[in-house]
C-alpha cells in the first residue's frame, strides 16, 4: 500500500486547531470524564467520589437484564438499518428513473430527516396508538390484537419502524447523488446491449454503489445505536417491562432520571467499545468487497 | 462626535445599571408545566407586583425530573438558582450532600417569623429532619384519593362510596351486576398503590422505618400486605371488574374514567381540578383510599413537591428568597393555589379558615377536603411520616415494570415483587457505598 507523507507546516496545524479544539472539547474531554467517573461512585451534587475499580462494570455486566438491553440494542440497528437502507435505494432508483413527480419527490423524502427524533417518536404515537391512533383500527376487528403495553415483539416493530422511517431521508439523499454520478454512457451502453432496467441494476447500478453502500452501513448502524434515545422516550418509554430499552435509554434512565452518574457512565463506555468494535468489523471484513473506482 | 457618544452610552450604563439595582434578584426554577406552570408563574408575578423590593425571576424547567437534573448540572457549573422546586423521589441525594438551606434556618437567620406548627403534621414530617427542622418548603401538596362515578354507583345500589377494599369488591361485583362492564380503571402506580397503601396500613415499605434510621435499609414490601393487595388488583382484571388503562395501552385510566367507560379510577387530589374541566357528563365525587378490612386506618402522606433553597448564594438573594416563601405561605396566596389546581392547603389556620368560609361545602371545590381526612388521620407514626430511600426514582421504575410484567402474565405477582425488591435492594446498596458514612440528618 502507498503511504503519503507531508511535511509539518504551522499554517495546516493553525487551520486544523479550532476543529481539534471542538472535538476535544465535546468529545474526548467528556470521554475522559465518562472514563473516570465509571470507576468511581460519584455523588451528583458533587461534594466527591469513591474510587471502586471494576465494581460499576461488573454490576452491569452481571445484569440480566442488562444483556436484554444489548439485544434488543443489536436488534434494533440491524433492523433499522436493513429497513431504512432497503427502502431509502428503492426510492432513490425511482426518482433516478424520473418517474412521474418525481421532482416533488425528491424534495419531499428528504424532509423527514429534519424531524428531531421526539416529535418522530411522536408523530408514530398517532400511528401506533392502540386506542386512537390508526392501528386502532385492527383492534375495532380484532379487540386487543394491538397492545403496545402488552406485546414487546409489537412495541420493538413500533420504535423500528418509526427509526428506521426517520434514517430514511439521509441514506437516500446519498445513494441518489452516488446513482446520477454513475455515467450516463454507461448505462446507455448496457441499454444497447439488450440489458432491460432491472438487469443494468443488478449488474452495473448496485457494484457501483458499494462504497456508497458500505459509507451507510457505518453510519446508520452507529446512528441507530446512539440517536435512537428520543424515539423510544415518546413512543415506549422502555417499556413494556423493559422490551424496548435501548442501551442509550438505560443511560439516560439510569445516569439523568435516577441520577446513578457513575453506573451510567460504565454503560456509556461499554456503548462507546461496542458501536466501535462493530465499526472495526465493518472496515475489517465488509469493506473488503468494495470497489472503490 | 465620537467622544460624545462614548459619553452619553456611559451615562446610558450607569442609569441602566442602577435601575437594575433597585430590585434585588433571585432565580427560581420549577417543575410544574402546562397550566399549573402558568399558576406558579403567576404567583411570581403576583410577588412582584406585591412589594418593590425583591424581583422573583422565574424559569420553567419542563417537569420535576429535568428541573431537578437541570439544577443538578448548573449546580456543578456553580450557575444554579436560589431556589428550586423538586419533587419527594428527587430529594434523597441533595439532603445528603448538604448543599441546601435548611428553611427554618433560613427564616430565623432572615428575620422572617413562620408559624411552624401551623402546618399539617402529615407534611411537616415529610419535608423536615428528624429534630423537625423543615429542610424544605412546603407548596403544592396532594395525596391520593379515589374518584367515583355517582350515577353508576346510584344505579348499582351503592349508596356510600366505600372505605375498604373488601366494600370496594363488593362494589365491583354490584357495578358488574347492573350492566357495567368495566369497575375500575387502573394504571399501576407505586406513590399510590405501594407507597401510600403502606402508610395507610401502617406497613413498613423499608427497614430501618422506611429508610430514616440509616442507609443499610433493605425493602420490604413483598413481605407485607402490599403482596396480597396487588394480587388481588391481578385477580380483578382476570375476572374482568378492572381494565388496564395506561398511557401506553392507548388510554389513560383518567381519560377513561371522564368518558364514563369505567366506574371508578385512583389518582392525587391534584386531579381535582382538572376533572371538573374536563366537564364529565355524570355526577362524580372523590373519596378516601380504601383500607383492608382489620387494620387501622392510619394516616397517607404528602405527595407534589416543595421548594428547596440551595447553598451557595448571596445573603440578598436568601433575603429575596425568604420573602417570597413566606408570601406563598399566606392564607390568600395559598387559596390562589387551591382555586386554580387542584392542590390542599398545608396549613392548619388556612384550612380552618377556608372551612368557616364555607369554601369545601361548594363546587368546584366540594369535597375535595377528603384529601385533608386521609393526611390527617391519624398521628404520623414511625412508619407514616414517609420515605426516605436513595434511588427512589429507579426503585419506583422497577416496581413498575415488574408489576406491568406480571399484570401481563409473564410472571406472577410475587415473582414480580420479590425480583423489584431485589433489584431495588442493589440500589440501596450503591446509594449507600455513594455516601459511606453519612445519614440522613
Amino acid at each position: 500500500m502507498r503511504r503519503a507523507y507531508f511535511k509539518f507546516s504551522w499554517i495546516a496545524a493553525a487551520l486544523l486547531a479550532p476543529q481539534l479544539l471542538i472535538i476535544f472539547v465535546f468529545f474526548y474531554w467528556p470521554s475522559a470524564q465518562a472514563l473516570y467517573w465509571a470507576f468511581t461512585l460519584e455523588q451528583p451534587w458533587g461534594g466527591g467520589n469513591t474510587w471502586v475499580g471494576f465494581d460499576n462494570f461488573r454490576n452491569v455486566l452481571s445484569d440480566p437484564y442488562y444483556w436484554g438491553s444489548v439485544r434488543v440494542s443489536v436488534i434494533y440497528a440491524l433492523a433499522t438499518t436493513v429497513l431504512a437502507m432497503t427502502m431509502a435505494l428503492t426510492l432513490a432508483i425511482f426518482v433516478d428513473r424520473q418517474l412521474s413527480g418525481y421532482k416533488a419527490y425528491r424534495v419531499a423524502i428528504i424532509w423527514p430527516y429534519a424531524v428531531a427524533a421526539p416529535a418522530v417518536g411522536l408523530a408514530f404515537q398517532f400511528v401506533f396508538n392502540p386506542g386512537a391512533g390508526i392501528f386502532s383500527y385492527i383492534n375495532t376487528i380484532a379487540p386487543g390484537w394491538w397492545d403496545l403495553s402488552k406485546y414487546p415483539w409489537q412495541a420493538v416493530t413500533a420504535i423500528v419502524v418509526a427509526g428506521a422511517w426517520k434514517q430514511v431521508a439521509y441514506s437516500f439523499v446519498f445513494f441518489l447523488a452516488a446513482l446520477q454520478s454513475i455515467p450516463r454512457s454507461l448505462t446507455e451502453a448496457a441499454a444497447m446491449d439488450g440489458a432491460r432496467p432491472l438487469r443494468r441494476m443488478v449488474d452495473l447500478q448496485l457494484p457501483l454503489l458499494t462504497p456508497t453502500f458500505f459509507f451507510l452501513l457505518v453510519i446508520n448502524i452507529t446512528d441507530s445505536f446512539t440517536d435512537s434515545f428520543g424515539i423510544v422516550d415518546t413512543l415506549t418509554g422502555g417499556g413494556p417491562f423493559r422490551a424496548t430499552d435501548l442501551m442509550v435509554y438505560k443511560i439516560y434512565a439510569d445516569g439523568f432520571r435516577g441520577f446513578d452518574y457513575s453506573g451510567a457512565a460504565a454503560q456509556s463506555i461499554i456503548l462507546m467499545l461496542l458501536v466501535m468494535a462493530l465499526t472495526f468489523v465493518q472496515f475489517r471484513y465488509v469493506e473488503k468487497r468494495v470497489h472503490y473506482t | 462626535m465620537t467622544q460624545r457618544l462614548a459619553a452619553a452610552a456611559l451615562v446610558l450604563a450607569a442609569t441602566a445599571g442602577s435601575a437594575s439595582a433597585e430590585k434585588i434578584k433571585f432565580e427560581y426554577w420549577y417543575g410544574l408545566t402546562g397550566d399549573l406552570g402558568a399558576v406558579v408563574a403567576e404567583t411570581c408575578n403576583r410577588f412582584n407586583a406585591s412589594q418593590d423590593q425583591f424581583e422573583a425571576v422565574c424559569v420553567g424547567q419542563d417537569g420535576y425530573e429535568k428541573a431537578v437534573q437541570n439544577t443538578i448540572a448548573a449546580f456543578r457549573a456553580g450557575k444554579h438558582p436560589t431556589l428550586l422546586q423538586s419533587f419527594d423521589a428527587g430529594t434523597a441525594d441533595l439532603m445528603l450532600s448538604g448543599e441546601f438551606y435548611p428553611v427554618t434556618q433560613l427564616m430565623a437567620d432572615t428575620g422572617v417569623t413562620v408559624d411552624w406548627t401551623d402546618y399539617f403534621p402529615g407534611i411537616a414530617n415529610y419535608y423536615s429532619s428528624k429534630s423537625g427542622e423543615f429542610f424544605s418548603m412546603p407548596w403544592n401538596s396532594s395525596t391520593p384519593v379515589y374518584y367515583f362515578n355517582k350515577d353508576h354507583f346510584a344505579k348499582a345500589g351503592i349508596t356510600e362510596a366505600p372505605v375498604t377494599w373488601e366494600g370496594m369488591e363488593e362494589a365491583f361485583k354490584a357495578l358488574k351486576a347492573s350492566g357495567q362492564a368495566c369497575s375500575l380503571a387502573y394504571a399501576p402506580s407505586s406513590w399510590i398503590d405501594l407507597e401510600q397503601f403502606s402508610m395507610a396500613h401502617n406497613i413498613p415499605v423499608a427497614s430501618n422505618n422506611n429508610g430514616y434510621d440509616g442507609l443499610d435499609t433493605e425493602l420490604l414490601f413483598n413481605t407485607t400486605l402490599h403482596v396480597q393487595h396487588m394480587e388481588n388488583i391481578q385477580r380483578w382484571i382476570t375476572e374482568g371488574y378492572a381494565l388496564l388503562r395506561t398511557q401506553a395501552a392507548g388510554k389513560t385510566s383518567r381519560d377513561s374514567f371522564v368518558e364514563g367507560e369505567c366506574s371508578v379510577f385512583f389518582s392525587s387530589i391534584a386531579d381535582h381540578n382538572t376533572i371538573h374541566k374536563l366537564t364529565p357528563a355524570f355526577g362524580w365525587d372523590v373519596q378516601i383510599i380504601p383500607t383492608y378490612e382489620g387494620v387501622e386506618r392510619h394516616n397517607t402522606v404528602v405527595g407534589g413537591a416543595s421548594l428547596w433553597v440551595l447553598a451557595g448564594k448571596t445573603e440578598d438573594e436568601y433575603k429575596a428568597a425568604a420573602s417570597y416563601l413566606a408570601f406563598l405561605a399566606t392564607k390568600p396566596e395559598q387559596q390562589f393555589l387551591l382555586e386554580n389546581t387542584g392542590y390542599i392547603p398545608v396549613t392548619k389556620s388556612t384550612y380552618e379558615a377556608l372551612l368557616a368560609e364555607g369554601f369545601y361545602a361548594k363546587a368546584p371545590y366540594l369535597n375535595r377536603d377528603i384529601a385533608m381526612k386521609s393526611l390527617t388521620y391519624t398521628e404520623p407514626t414511625e412508619l407514616t411520616r414517609g420515605i426516605r430511600l436513595g434511588g427512589m426514582i429507579q426503585i419506583r421504575s422497577e416496581w413498575q415494570s415488574e408489576v406491568e410484567a406480571a399484570l401481563a402474565g409473564q410472571k406472577t405477582m410475587k415473582e414480580a415483587l420479590d425480583n423489584a425488591v431485589s433489584r431495588g435492594n442493589d440500589q440501596l446498596t450503591r446509594f449507600a457505598q455513594t455516601y459511606a458514612g453519612k445519614s440522613f440528618p
